[in-house]
């Protein structure tokens, strides 16, 4: 890796009140979000939740109806695309399919209109990088996959912008390509230290590659937390369910006097949490395959290292992630260690208990 | 499905018998110019180049046979390139820009398609009057344009319409102006759809006989259609060896185009194709 390409340099991003709709349908609620320079992190949530919409309306090809965009202290919610100093990468990478890849590369180079020899200089050495300096001379439709993909990043990067936005980077590459790319792109962003925002709906993607996480769902931002942080405390049910595979047991009922009450399940909590309709959450790997819970077994799937169990508690359906033995079919018992539930109240949001 | 070899002969011989009067049209008109008298296609007098001597010498009042042919390449020609040009910035904005009243744009050019041409002669007429346009080339080549732009726009904006949207938002963040998107990206990508439109509309024009006859008087401007017209339409008897070979020599330049172009045509009648 070259280490003369520039380096640490980037802004931060602040999002303040920014909202857009289509018509009558409210694609992005009013958003603020601090990005702190040289982070890189996620959008993450479910097709049609906002996460787009919001990378278009900082890239500047979506009009924000409402609200302000600011690279540290320059406002850009006004400006053209082309005076933000962004640099993207599409799902579909994008690459104009009539130039070689050199000329993909140079392209944004070009309408700088930098010094031919400047323009051979930068992406050659983009190129030497990305390890696509032998395929310069091709045309997208002559390289991989991969190529086309780190070609797309070239593009982005070439220019040395201010923020990367990425939508989907990842999404067109087969399985093992993928992590491999997933790697690189996260320690390309962090040699470069470019503030970064990846669009994503693989939630695996996001805990793998980014400093923050911001999870979204119907134009909303649910929570805007570190990796760790959003799978050991999510802040609502829906965080609960989209952040972790298997993904959490969550069973809709009552707290009643150290119980938590939902259908014929009961659970023991501790009689300090409030009283009252609630949702409580268990992951897979914490509930455990012994205790005073009557269940049946339904499936289990060896998964090579783990053993997933789907379970029937009293018509509610549990999953377990146990290092276990082989099961006989029949019934179980399960325990909900309580230090490991998680509460939210009946609108959803959590309770800390 | 594959059709089996008995399938075959059997379409391909109901093909040749509909096919068969025009071939025997042409056949006429290659026989018929070589000799001296014709009866049916069987040519019963000399064979002869006599019925070429159009090509060195004027005939009648009319012009030269050479200059005609220039006019008629002068109006092909500036057809095509002005229908193109105009075609593609028309169906760039229809199908990626949005503007005031795009949709009422959009039905009127689809209605302007459909509508016959022959039916605004004489209004066509008045405006080339006004504009003291009359009886020159360039007034029949901004009619002739007008008439093939709907049909322009529509074919283009179909191939515009298959550029992802990515690649234009790509183009943006690159810091491209729609203007430069339109020149650098754009238009190389629908270049199947530019050629396709260019050899098409020049067939046409160089087939057109209504307009030319309708807003050219002087000889000095007059297309071959024209010209051949005139040897039909006049008072001694027509000379058929004549005819035959004028018409030959009218349609052998129509001839090498299509056979240039063909692979763009047979793209725009597929819909275009993706770069």
């Amino acid at each position: 890796m070259s280490a003369d390409v520039r380096n640490g340099d980037g802004v931060p991003v602040s999002l303040r009140g920014l909202a857009k709709r289509f018509g009558s349908v409210e694609a992005l609620k009013p958003l603020d979000l601090d990005i702190a320079a040289g982070e890189l992190v996620a959008f993450l949530g479910p097709s049609g939740c906002g996460k787009t919409t919001t990378l278009l309306l900082i890239a500047g090809i979506y009009k924000a109806d409402e609200g302000e965009v600011w690279f540290a202290d320059r406002r850009v919610d006004g400006l053209h695309p082309r005076d933000r100093d962004v640099g993207m990468v599409f799902q579909s990478y994008a690459l104009y399919p009539h130039l070689t890849l050199f000329e993909n590369i140079a392209y944004p180079l070009r309408l700088k209109r930098l010094p031919d020899a400047e323009v051979k200089r930068r992406v050659e050495q983009i190129a030497e990088v990305l390890s696509i300096a032998e395929q310069l001379g091709r045309r997208p439709s002559q390289v991989s996959g991969g190529q086309q993909q780190r070609a797309a990043i070239a593009r982005a990067q070439v220019k040395e912008p201010s923020v990367m936005l990425l939508d989907e980077p990842l999404s067109n590459l087969d399985a093992q390509i993928r992590l491999q790319a997933r790697g690189e792109i996260r320690r390309l962003q962090k040699e470069l230290g470019v503030t970064s925002v990846l669009v994503t709906h693989d939630q695996s993607e996001a805990l793998a590659m980014a400093d923050r996480v911001a999870v979204f769902r119907d134009g909303a931002l649910h929570q805007f937390a570190a990796p760790d942080e959003l799978y050991a405390r999510p802040a609502d049910a829906f965080v609960a369910s989209f952040v972790g595979f298997p993904p959490m047991n969550l069973f809709d009922g009552e707290v009643v006097s150290g119980e938590f009450v939902s259908g014929g399940l009961r659970v023991p909590v501790p009689s300090s949490w409030p009283a009252g309709p609630a949702t409580l959450g268990i992951r897979p790997e914490d509930v455990l395959l012994e205790g005073e819970i009557e269940g049946e077994l339904l499936v289990y799937e060896p998964q090579g290292r783990d053993l997933l169990v789907t379970a029937s508690v009293s018509g509610h359906q549990v999953q377990v992630l146990s290092p276990g033995r082989p099961l006989e079919a029949g019934s179980l018992t399960l325990s909900f260690p309580w230090e490991r539930l998680h509460l939210f109240d009946a609108q959803g949001v959590r309770l800390e208990v | 499905m594959p059709l089996r070899p008995r399938a075959w002969w059997l379409v391909l011989l109901l093909l040749a018998a509909i096919t068969v009067p025009i071939v025997v049209g042409y056949l006429w008109i290659v026989i018929g110019s070589f000799n001296t008298r014709v009866h049916g296609i069987t040519p019963v007098g000399e064979w002869t180049l006599e019925n070429w001597r159009f090509l060195g010498e004027r005939l009648g009042r009319r012009p030269s046979i050479w200059t005609a042919l220039l006019n008629t390449l002068l109006f092909a020609g500036g057809v095509s390139l002005l229908v193109v040009t105009v075609s593609a910035m028309a169906a760039y904005a229809i199908s990626r820009l949005s503007f005031p009243g795009r949709g009422w744009f959009l039905g009127l050019v689809l209605v302007l398609h459909a509508f016959p041409a022959v039916s605004l002669l004489i209004a066509s007429y008045y405006v080339l009057r006004v504009m003291g346009l009359f009886d020159s080339l360039v007034g029949v080549v901004l009619v002739m344009t007008s008439f093939m732009m709907p049909f322009g726009i529509w074919l283009l904006k179909g191939f515009f319409d298959n550029i992802s949207w990515e690649m234009e938002m790509a183009a943006l963040v690159d810091g491209a102006s729609r203007w430069r998107i339109f020149r650098t990206i754009a238009l190389p990508l629908v270049r199947p759809g530019l050629f396709a439109l260019a050899v098409f509309t020049f067939l046409v024009a160089w087939g057109e006989f209504i307009l030319p006859y309708t807003f050219i008087v002087s000889g000095r401007t007059w297309t071959l259609s024209i010209y051949l017209q005139s040897m039909l339409g006049d008072f001694e008897r027509a000379d058929y060896g004549l005819v035959a070979a004028v018409g030959l020599f009218y349609v052998l330049p129509a001839v090498a185009v299509f056979l240039v172009g063909q692979r763009y045509l047979l793209d725009m009648y597929f819909g275009g194709s993706k770069g």
